[in-house]
């Protein structure tokens, strides 16, 4: 990790994808620790979406995220997978800045959306929420009616001119939400009256219809039964066409399921990322294995 | 005995019971090889043999002490020979507080007839006998009771259940005392008020746009008959209430906004408990707050602009008011406001929402209903307050809309009906419960109406 912070360092909001790639194979070559201090794998892509280095991230004095590394790829499925508390929903949450609503919370690295840096003071964070958007664990429809949800965030960015805009709007977000034919017919009836994974949908369709770059899904599927996630898995499939993805789950066969990379964190360390496949079939560090072979987490 | 003296005895022999009750289960339980071996605690069956010895006893020394004067009183005048007998009420109460005045010597007894000093006397001798014979009764049940608790106390002997069968009445009189009494206040507001509607027909009362309650005293005197009718009170009640509100649920609702959306915690701690002083002022403070700094201020305010403003104007009153309630408006929205699920906020933030966009179109709809009901609840509040209107408001019973008028209030028209030295058969004194009962209805409506409005909304988030 030494090696990788002083290498990197003067790299920062640079992209530099040489380097990143001797990282890499650093990176695989030391792996001989139990203890998760250093990332192995290949957390790094050509041409990133989202590029985030060194994030550290303090609740109080309580240190959340030592030093994580990553990047998410265009149009890429990253899971984030872990025991609890081993600060995935929090590195996520970073990427919006959703943590800023915690008052305590300090974010420390370097983050960046393509060029632009999400800690930017000067950066409007209303602007960053509506390129980056993000579904919550528990669906949270607002108490209006379905239509109005979707509408919300268009709305409040002036997306649609007109009504006829809008509807057009709410309707392909729902569409592509794969909630349309269900609803379609009941339009103004309120959201917290559809089934949870309807709820889980709806959100989707409220964060899509602002037209987002990355979506962020914070264990989308830990509240509802098997048959609305496997809806929900089959829909974020279909959105990495046109969506960067970054999926927090306790669910390994989901993240199997769903995601190109996978990311294992282990006590706010960035133990291992690679490929989904690899980290199911061959994962190269033990604690990464110990936790997909289900000894602990 | 003294009946002080005897709720001492009680005490001590209530003491004794308890000790005996509390030796005897040790006792018991000794050769059983430990108190494991009882039923219940040793405490449980000192309890229950210290109530066998006090409740008995306590019964029959409120009853006696509810009964015993008027039997004797009774027996003294039934004493009296006939031409002494009281005719009617008056006469009754002369002659019984001659005869008291006697015997407890205020009144030489050679002042007095022969025939109500031999009553003096009876009486004197009644009451003696009377004490005595409580105190021997008292002392007798206390014995009878600790002595039969005490002969029960057995192994088996399910003492923890009846000491708790004991509290829980206890417990239920005493929240009945609290119902009892609001059904009181109900019922002699409610019959007083059946008197006037009895000289003053309901329909006046409610619709008659003259309120001037001056009635004749005497024959010979030169005064109005007498106007009843409350539509002015009403409405000068609802123009200060109005006013108040006008000011309490902004600045409340703002203030709440702030405290629940904006501030730092260390902010928080601070001013929420110091807007919360407010509700805590004294209202007669802000009576002469309102008299002798808002009235005067407005007045002086109206003046330079050319405005005819009475002294005691509507607006100086219903402003201090409004301050007042202020704090019961902030204090419930912001309980609403921060009971709305962070994921409400989380969910339109994370869509690029800025905090006030957030407030305004996903809290503020869904904690509306509770935020209604304590506008309700401050309403109630405000018909209410007496003080404020009494001091500020003045007693013009002007029919009128117009803020810068003086006006007057229900209740401030029931003080003025009731102060002071009052017959309590006249239609002047008997509107002022109407006027009561008016308020009561009115501001019951309110609460339960907000009540159930919150009780909604609790329901909405939990």
């Amino acid at each position: 990790m030494e090696t990788a912070q002083q290498l990197d360092k003067p790299a920062l909001g640079t992209n530099d994808a040489a380097r990143d790639k001797a990282i890499n194979e650093q990176a695989t070559m030391t792996q001989d620790t139990p203890y998760p201090d250093q990332t192995v794998g290949k957390p790094f892509v050509d041409d990133p979406k989202m590029r985030l280095r060194d994030v550290e991230v303090f609740y109080d004095d309580n240190q959340a995220i030592h030093g994580v590394s990553l990047d998410i790829g265009k149009n890429e499925v990253v899971s984030l997978i872990g025991p609890s508390g081993c600060g995935k929903s929090t590195f996520l949450r970073c990427l919006n800045r959703m943590n800023d609503t915690i008052d305590i919370c300090k974010v420390k690295g370097s983050l960046h959306l393509e060029s632009q840096d999400l800690y930017d003071p000067k950066l409007d964070v209303v602007e960053l929420r509506a390129r980056v958007g993000m579904v919550f664990q528990k669906p949270n429809p607002f108490p209006k009616s379905i239509y109005d949800n979707v509408a919300y965030g268009p709305r409040i960015h002036g997306l649609a001119n007109k009504k006829y805009d809008l509807d057009e709007i709410v309707e392909t977000s729902l569409r592509k939400a794969g909630l349309w034919e269900e609803v379609k017919d009941r339009l103004h009836a309120p959201g917290t009256g559809l089934s949870g994974g309807q709820q889980q949908r709806l959100c989707i369709a409220r964060t899509i219809a602002v037209s987002p770059e990355v979506v962020l899904m914070d264990e989308p599927c830990s509240a509802l039964d098997p048959i609305a996630t496997a809806k929900i898995e089959e829909l974020i499939s279909e959105l990495s066409e046109s969506y960067t993805i970054a999926i927090v789950t306790h669910s390994m066969q989901q993240a199997a399921r769903v995601s190109h990379r996978t990311a294992y964190f282990h006590l706010g360390r960035l133990v291992e990322m690679n490929d989904t496949e690899t980290v199911f079939t061959k994962p190269e560090h033990d604690l990464t294995e110990a936790y997909i072979t289900g000894r602990f987490g | 005995m003294q009946t002080g003296n005897l709720l001492l005895l009680l005490v001590v022999m209530v003491a004794g019971a308890y000790y005996l009750g509390l030796r005897r289960s040790f006792a018991l339980a000794r050769p059983l090889g430990g108190i494991r071996h009882l039923h219940s605690l040793p405490f449980y069956f000192a309890m229950r043999s210290a109530m066998w010895c006090a409740i008995p006893a306590l019964v029959v020394l409120g009853l006696w002490l509810a009964f015993d004067d008027s039997i004797i009183r009774q027996q003294v005048l039934a004493s009296l020979p006939a031409e002494l007998q009281p005719t009617d009420a008056s006469s009754y109460n002369l002659t019984l507080s001659k005869i008291q005045n006697v015997a407890s010597g205020a009144l030489p007894v050679n002042f007095v007839e022969p025939p109500i000093a031999a009553a003096a006397e009876h009486l004197q001798s009644l009451r003696q006998t009377s004490a005595m014979a409580l105190t021997v009764v008292i002392i007798v049940l206390c014995m009878l009771g600790g002595a039969w608790a005490w002969l029960k106390v057995s192994p088996q002997l399910r003492a923890r259940q009846q000491v708790e069968r004991v509290l829980q009445t206890l417990f239920m009189l005493c929240a009945t005392v609290a119902i009892l009494t609001t059904v009181g206040i109900v019922m002699s507001v409610l019959f007083e008020s059946i008197r006037f509607f009895g000289k003053v027909p309901v329909t006046d009362f409610l619709f008659g746009l003259q309120w001037s309650p001056q009635t004749a005293l005497r024959a010979d005197q030169v005064a109005s008959g007498g106007a009843f009718g409350a539509v002015p009170l009403f409405m000068g009640t609802m123009l200060i209430s109005a006013i108040a509100l006008l000011v309490a649920v902004p600045v409340g609702l703002m203030s709440a906004i702030y405290l629940a959306e904006y501030a730092s915690n260390r902010v928080r701690t601070v001013a929420k408990p110091a807007l919360e002083v407010l509700a805590g002022v004294p209202t007669v403070v802000y009576g002469f707050f309102a008299a002798l700094t808002v009235a005067p201020f407005i007045r002086g305010l109206g003046e330079s602009v050319g405005l005819d403003v009475a002294s005691e104007s509507a607006l100086a009153a219903g402003l201090v008011m409004g301050i007042m309630i202020i704090p019961f408006v902030s204090s419930l929205a912001d309980d609403v406001i921060t009971a709305v699920p962070q994921a409400m906020r989380d969910g339109s933030l994370g869509l690029g929402a800025t905090k006030s966009e957030t407030i305004k179109k996903v809290i503020f709809p869904a904690a509306l209903p509770g935020i209604m009901g304590g506008i309700l609840l401050a309403a109630s509040r405000a018909i209410g307050e007496t003080m404020i209107v009494v001091m500020a408001a003045g007693l013009a019973a002007n029919l009128t809309a117009n803020p810068l008028e003086a006006v007057t209030t229900i209740t401030v028209q029931i003080v003025t009906l009731l102060t002071g030295d009052q017959e309590f058969d006249s239609a002047k004194t008997l509107a002022a419960f109407a006027l009561g009962l008016m308020l009561f209805i009115t501001t019951l409506v309110m609460n339960i109406f907000a009540l159930h409005i919150v009780k909604k909304y609790r329901e909405q988030y939990d």
